[in-house]
């Protein structure tokens, strides 16, 4: 009994994660053909709720890709995998808390803040480095000009505010 | 010291780990929400888009409406036959003769007072300057400059060809611009930043100046201005836009009214015939085709070359004759054929199509399965056509009189008023296209590129077609041609290459939705004509913007668009609710909502992801969607004392309404009486099948008659459906107050 309100349930959540698959998948389906570019890829995955790395990204791709990479994804590869992610619940997004705990490591002096200089060492040298494009958009926003630096705890709150 | 320096080795790698690892975690975060930006920004996108294709399908339920009134409704009174006698008496084209002898803006003064530019001819570059130095003052100019402005551009344009010729050996750059659409700090940014026109520097502006921006008419001044001082290095092409029918609907007519109050009517004429004489297209170097909308797998750029393009005044008014009968008209005098054929003088001559109404399905269904050409039959002739006209439906329209308490004029059966005299149509014929030279040029001005291969019928926007790559490709074999250039649609970065690089669009109008949500871009064609692309956003407040606030204000506009939309539907929408809650819970679920969205609105937008902006109250997944219809339509209504069921009647329908009255208004005051709108709206809510009573017309008619004085403002009325205005003006990021406001100041839109 248990077992069949399990599967129905399921069953009712995997309906639920194709019709909102199919609706970020049609946002970039240009041509109305059900492929999209590779490269939006990415943009899709992380707007359906997942936070993958770059790498777990690259695995993904791997995944739905064809055997000869043509540059596009097909939507017949892409929802079953995809379903498989939000079932499984792969790759949570970052809690508040923790990405707090992230900027403190890297100031270990506990100022409150990094310096425009170190966030853009941090962020080009290490980790998965940003792109110049990305390091440029974020010092956009991070950086409080008069100080040439980023209080990190202010710039979290913005950014999850924002979200929300 | 040994083993302090491995433990500091130890703890510096441990350390280098965690960064590491912090880093990582750090960039992680802010990749996935750039990525939810980029899925905001790019469903706004889709919101705009649309409600901008829904918005032209209203064009097409108009004609279905006229149409539907051609063929049903007899007048029975007076009143009733002089005001349809408006809509559907021939209008006389001004004939050549009249337009150059006419000069009587000689008689306007120009008072003392006057502080804006005088202009004398023949011009002189600057003059051309200073003219776009007071506009961007805010200076206007005195409607006796427009005029003879208008005058001299008329002159001039009646002797360019079809088509343009230009060649790059004798100036040293060209550049292209798309669309600006009435948006005079656009143009100025392109002079000041690529330039003013010059021998050395040839400039090409591809159609569509006018309308949806607040200074159409200036621009108009200055690229006419720049055309007549460097006729060899300034050319224009017509756009879809340069049609006074369109203008009725898109506001450059209310712009001219406006402004010059008492000489608009006039501007208006002499810019309907300027706009006929506008060039099709400009062919550079014999390799590089530029033209406003695109082509079709019909497009005969020989017979574009010689057809007289004058004669197409508009896309929506075609009086064409047979091809065969050419010869035969030649000869007879009073051949009443086809071209005798009365009828509304603003509606396609494919009337008799069938009127179906248009499927709204999500935009990309319109590009499926439609015959590749718009059938068009040969309209009966004048005899057949009064006895089609004097259907039964007349019973029910006396039982609607009656109801009203109209006063049924007993008149002998006279000949309805719907058919121009004799005389006038046989001056007529000769200044009718054919059904082929017509839809060359509406090919030309409406089409846009689609990625599939094949060319289909563009039933988005009511004309033009769909072409393929295969047809671009068809196109620049049969012409030696390398590439084409046109405009026509909104592009995010301003263009977009398609048809692998050999169709650019190219679109001049910045933030064109709203502020911050496209960039605008021309092309300079260099050596080997090469393209160079140049994109620009001129507006100072977006560029201290960062990406996250420029995305948040143009969606805001978006979803208030969008929030409108969906009042407009409440009725509908509570009737889908419904069937989702058979239990009559009052609760339905966030995913049966999404259904039942959709399938009444047919925008093809993806609203579980835009749900959570326009759901603010759900509780477990479940929405009481009675009360959600309610705050909707607490944000939409400012007029308390309109009757709430109707409102939303006529606010789903007011683009074409507001055209209508535009139509009956025929000399441009901005009125019409009480009978007038109450018999339009009668007629259309017929045709729409809208059930409503007579009572609720005639007191819906008085309570819009704020002054009473038996006459509608049609501004007035307008205004009682305007969405929140952002009244946000340049370089003021602050919000942008709320709607309601109580005590009714609400404020004036600039333009729609």
């Amino acid at each position: 009994m248990a077992d069949d309100r399990e599967r129905e349930g399921t069953e009712i959540a995997v309906a639920e994660f194709h019709k909102k698959i199919k609706e970020a998948f049609e946002v970039f389906d240009h041509e109305s053909n059900n492929t999209v570019d590779v490269r939006e890829i990415g943009t899709i995955i992380r707007s359906l709720g997942c936070c993958p790395s770059e790498g777990e990204l690259h695995d993904l791709i791997a995944e739905v890709e064809e055997e000869e990479p043509t540059g596009y994804i097909r939507y017949e590869k892409f929802l079953p995998v995809m379903t498989q992610v939000l079932l499984e619940r792969r790759y949570r997004p970052i809690p508040e808390d923790i990405l707090l705990r992230a900027f403190e490591v890297l100031d270990p002096a506990k100022r409150g803040f990094l310096s425009k200089e170190e966030l853009i060492k941090y962020m080009t040298e290490e980790g998965e480095p940003f792109s110049q494009e990305e390091m440029e958009e974020m010092l956009s926003a991070a950086i409080d000009p008069e100080s040439n630096s980023i209080h990190y705890k202010d710039y979290i709150t913005m950014m999850v505010i924002d979200e929300n | 010291m040994g083993s302090g320096t491995s433990t500091q080795h130890h703890f510096a790698f441990q350390n280098a780990e965690k960064a590491f690892k912090a880093a990582a975690l750090i960039q992680r975060w802010y990749r996935r929400y750039m990525a939810r930006l980029e899925m905001r920004r790019r469903c706004t996108w889709s919101i705009f888009q649309s409600i901008e294709y829904a918005g032209q399908q209203d064009q097409v339920k108009l004609h279905d409406f006229f149409s539907y009134l051609m063929d049903h409704f007899t007048p029975s009174s007076h009143n009733e036959r002089d005001f349809l006698s408006r809509m559907f008496t021939e209008e006389r084209l001004p004939q050549d003769s009249e337009m150059e002898g006419c000069r009587d803006y000689d008689c306007i003064e120009v008072p003392d007072s006057y502080m804006g530019p005088r202009l004398s001819f023949p011009l002189l570059p600057d003059h051309a300057t200073a003219l776009l130095e007071a506009f961007r003052l805010k200076q206007q100019l005195h409607a006796r400059y427009v005029l003879n402005l208008l005058h001299e551009t008329r002159k001039y344009l009646v002797q360019l060809p079809n088509i343009n010729r230009v060649s790059t050996c004798y100036s040293e750059e060209i550049t292209v611009c798309g669309d600006l659409h009435g948006q005079l700090d656009d143009l100025i940014f392109i002079f000041y930043k690529n330039g003013l026109p010059s021998p050395e520097r040839a400039y090409v502006f591809n159609g569509d100046f006018v309308d949806r921006g607040k200074d159409s008419l200036e621009i108009l001044m200055v690229l006419f201005a720049f055309m007549l001082v460097y006729p060899k290095e300034f050319h224009l092409n017509r756009g879809n836009h340069e049609d006074h029918m369109v203008n009725l609907r898109y506001g450059f007519t209310k712009e001219v009214m406006h402004k010059y109050k008492t000489h608009g009517k006039k501007i208006l004429k002499v810019l309907q015939d300027v706009f006929c004489w506008l060039p099709l297209a400009t062919l550079v170097d014999e390799k590089v085709l530029i033209l406003h909308g695109g082509v079709s797998d019909k497009t005969d750029l020989e017979l574009l070359s010689k057809l007289d393009r004058h004669k197409i005044v508009s896309a929506m008014r075609c009086k064409t004759r047979k091809e065969n009968e050419k010869q035969a008209e030649k000869g007879k005098a009073n051949q009443t054929g086809s071209a005798g054929k009365p009828s509304p003088w603003f509606l396609p001559q494919s009337h008799s199509l069938p009127s179906s109404p248009l499927r709204l399905g999500s935009h990309k269904a319109h590009k499926d399965s439609r015959s590749s050409s718009v059938p068009c039959s040969i309209p009966p002739n004048p005899q057949e056509l009064s006895r089609q006209v004097r259907r039964s439906v007349d019973l029910e329209l006396e039982r609607c009189r009656q109801q009203a308490g109209f006063p049924v004029i007993k008149e002998k059966k006279e000949e309805p008023l719907l058919f121009s005299s004799e005389a006038d149509s046989e001056a007529g014929e000769l200044l009718q296209p054919t059904q082929e030279e017509w839809r060359q040029v509406v090919d030309i001005l409406w089409s846009d590129p689609m990625a599939q291969e094949g060319c289909k019928a563009n039933t988005v926007r009511g004309g033009g077609c769909y072409f393929g790559p295969n047809v671009t490709e068809q196109l620049l074999q049969k012409y030696n041609l390398q590439f084409l250039i046109r405009s026509h649609e909104c592009k995010p970065e301003g263009y977009e290459f398609c048809h692998s690089r050999k169709v650019l669009t190219i679109f001049s109008a910045s933030n064109y939705y709203e502020v911050g949500s496209n960039r605008g871009a021309y092309v300079k064609l260099g050596p080997a004509l090469t393209p160079h692309i140049v994109q620009y956003q001129a507006n100072k407040a977006t560029h201290m913007l960062t990406m996250r606030q420029r995305i948040s204000r143009v969606e805001e506009s978006a979803l208030r668009a969008l929030r409108g939309k969906l009042f407009a539907h409440s009725s509908d929408l509570l009737g889908e609710f419904k069937k989702h809650d058979k239990d009559k819970t009052g609760l339905i679920t966030l995913s049966d909502w999404a259904a039942a969205v959709e399938s009444v609105l047919h925008l093809g937008l993806p609203w579980r992801m835009l749900r959570p902006q326009l759901v603010n109250s759900s509780t477990d997944n479940m929405l009481e969607y009675k009360s959600w219809l309610e705050d909707l339509a607490k944000e939409q209504l400012s007029h308390e004392n309109i009757q709430s069921s109707l409102l939303e009647t006529l606010y789903r329908n007011r683009s074409n309404l507001e055209t209508i009255f535009r139509i009956i208004d025929s000399d441009h005051s901005g009125f019409i009486s009480l009978d007038e709108f109450r018999q339009t709206w009668k007629l259309f809510s017929s045709h729409m099948k809208i059930d409503i009573t007579d009572d609720c017309i005639c007191d819906l008619a008085r309570s819009i008659d704020f002054n009473k004085d038996g006459h509608i403002d049609i501004n007035e009325f307008l205004e009682a459906f305007r969405l929140v205005e952002q009244s946000c003006s340049e370089g003021n990021a602050s919000e942008c107050p709320q709607a309601t406001n109580a005590n009714s100041g609400y404020s004036r839109p600039d333009a729609h």
